[in-house]
């Protein structure tokens, strides 16, 4: 199993979560984040002061997906949430060693 | 004839009492405007600032404070206070039905009702410059000297028919008895307060610290206009006749332009200097402009007052960075708009009143500022070394919606600035 962390721009949380669901991803997890990667800041003026805002917020999107699934979730994700602009964001996969459904008690790949 | 008295006596307490409480209303504005402006850990807390002096306020006021600033026809020209305590007796119909000068046109509670609101207006000024830093009881025990003593012998020597009265002076509303007393007494605290951490770099460049709220703003500043009506509005004193009913429509529209002059000014002003419509520098242009008219709001034109509040609203910016550049720290520019653009209010005056000349105003632009200004450096430095006045610096990280008040103001808004 893997998990797929994924940082995208926050107004691209739709389009993501649609691409996911027609290849069959049934779950996710979102969170609210802040980051930088070469897309620098911008800056804001407040009464007369300058300051450079380093930390643009961004969305970043867990889900835990079967090894065979890993392909096509990661063009799912690229497709949407890519406009080709600075910021798009990027793509973490690392290794699930294990998951289970607190209802159910499965584990595997079952469980996701 | 006599119920015509009555009714005429009746109408002008009503429109004393309405006019009040559209300034008690100006409470809320500058709770709202205040709580706008600073960070969501200090919300809390200068939101139970403003409740508590204003209620402190009209305590304070009605112990000792209007009979201080309002002693009688005896002490015309005076310098030197009269203390007495509690409000006096209301007036009695036989006096009423005599007639003549001397007789009451309205009722003497109405005149305190209108009164107290002014004073409580006054020491809000305070309450915003020294926000996010201040310990709370400090504030209000300042609040307590400042309502019963300071502002009251200031408001007696012109308002109360002291000596800057006898010498001419012209203050019709309180550009200068309210808006630069409270800024002076401001301005003092601040400098023995200090500057919020990390709001001035090391090479003095200024670091913003960004309201939380601009709706809150926005809508404090709307109350505090319509305020204002009650403001300058109920100065005037009557309405029940033909001049002072036309005095007091006047009055209204040059209070209204004067404020709409100041925004259009200070919106103009920030897009040429900086190309951005900071929206919190238009706030503090309308009311800029409106203290910029409180001095004399009856007599220009609307054109003229509508100038006034521009040249208002263009002073307002300038003083907002100059204070930044002098590392005087004030989160709402409550100096810049009632202090500096007090004194504007008062200079120009003679400009549309004859009755006033430069000389007299810039007599009362010291007169006040300096009785203000040290008789508060005094107290806040007495409260100072006995209580102190600041957070400590871990109060003033964690908020002193924490420290202070034991609440948060946003609590489901986790992050911390």
């Amino acid at each position: 199993m893997k998990l797929v962390t994924a940082i995208i721009k926050p107004f691209k949380l739709e389009e993501v979560r649609e691409a996911l669901s027609t290849i069959g991803v049934q779950g996710m997890t979102v969170s609210e984040v802040k980051g930088f990667g070469r897309q620098k800041g911008h800056t804001e003026l407040y009464r007369g002061a300058e300051y450079v805002v380093d930390f643009i917020p961004k969305t970043k999107i867990e889900i835990g997906i079967d090894d065979a699934q890993l392909d096509a979730v990661i063009e799912a994700i690229t497709g949407a949430a890519g406009s080709g602009k600075i910021g798009d964001g990027k793509i973490f996969v690392t290794e699930l060693e294990r998951a289970v459904r607190i209802r159910t008690n499965e584990n595997g790949p079952t469980a996701l | 004839m006599e119920q015509l008295a009555e009714l005429s006596y009746a109408l002008d307490t009503f429109y004393f009492l309405m006019a009040g409480a559209l300034v008690m209303w100006m409470a809320a504005g500058f709770a709202m405007l205040e709580a706008g402006l600073v960070r969501a850990k200090n919300t809390a807390e200068i939101l139970t600032k403003n409740v508590a002096l204003y209620a402190l306020a009209c305590i304070m006021f009605m112990f000792v404070g209007y009979n201080i600033m309002y002693p009688g026809g005896d002490y015309e020209g005076g310098f030197m206070p009269v203390i007495s305590f509690l409000l006096g007796a209301e007036n009695d119909a036989a006096t009423f039905a005599a007639g003549g000068d001397d007789a009451p046109y309205y009722s003497a509670r109405s005149d305190f009702f209108f009164q107290v609101v002014f004073v409580a207006a006054g020491m809000s000024i305070v309450s915003g410059a020294v926000a996010e830093r201040m310990k709370l009881w400090a504030f209000l025990l300042f609040a307590a000297v400042f309502t019963s003593l300071i502002y009251p012998i200031q408001g007696f020597w012109k308002w109360g028919g002291g000596w800057l009265n006898a010498a001419g002076f012209q203050d019709f509303a309180g550009s200068g008895v309210v808006h630069m007393c409270g800024a002076s007494a401001a301005l003092a605290g601040v400098i023995l307060l200090g500057a919020r951490k990390g709001k001035y770099g090391a090479n003095g460049s200024v670091i913003p610290i960004p309201g939380a709220n601009m709706p809150l703003a926005t809508l404090g500043t709307f109350i505090l206009w319509m305020g204002w009506f009650g403001f300058n509005g109920g100065s005037q004193l009557a309405v029940a006749n033909f001049d002072d009913a036309n005095a007091v429509a006047a009055i209204f529209v040059n209070t209204n332009m004067a404020a709409a002059g100041g925004v259009v000014a200070a919106l103009l002003t920030v897009r040429l200097i900086w190309g951005k419509a900071d929206l919190t520098m238009a706030l503090n242009g309308a009311l800029a402009g409106l203290v910029a008219i409180t001095a004399e709001p009856l007599a220009p034109s609307p054109l003229l007052a509508t100038c006034i509040g521009a040249v208002g609203g263009i002073l307002v910016v300038f003083s907002i960075t100059s204070l930044d550049r002098m590392k005087i720290d004030d989160p709402v520019g409550a100096i810049s708009v009632h202090g500096v653009v007090g004194v504007l209010g008062l200079m120009v005056v003679p400009l549309s009143n004859s009755d006033a000349t430069f000389a007299t105003q810039a007599l009362g632009v010291g007169a006040i500022f300096a009785w203000t200004f040290i008789t508060s450096l005094v107290v806040w430095g007495i409260i100072k070394m006995v209580f102190g006045i600041r957070v400590t610096e871990e109060e003033e990280y964690e908020g002193v919606d924490i420290s202070e008040c034991g609440i948060e103001a946003y609590p489901e808004f986790a992050s911390r600035n």
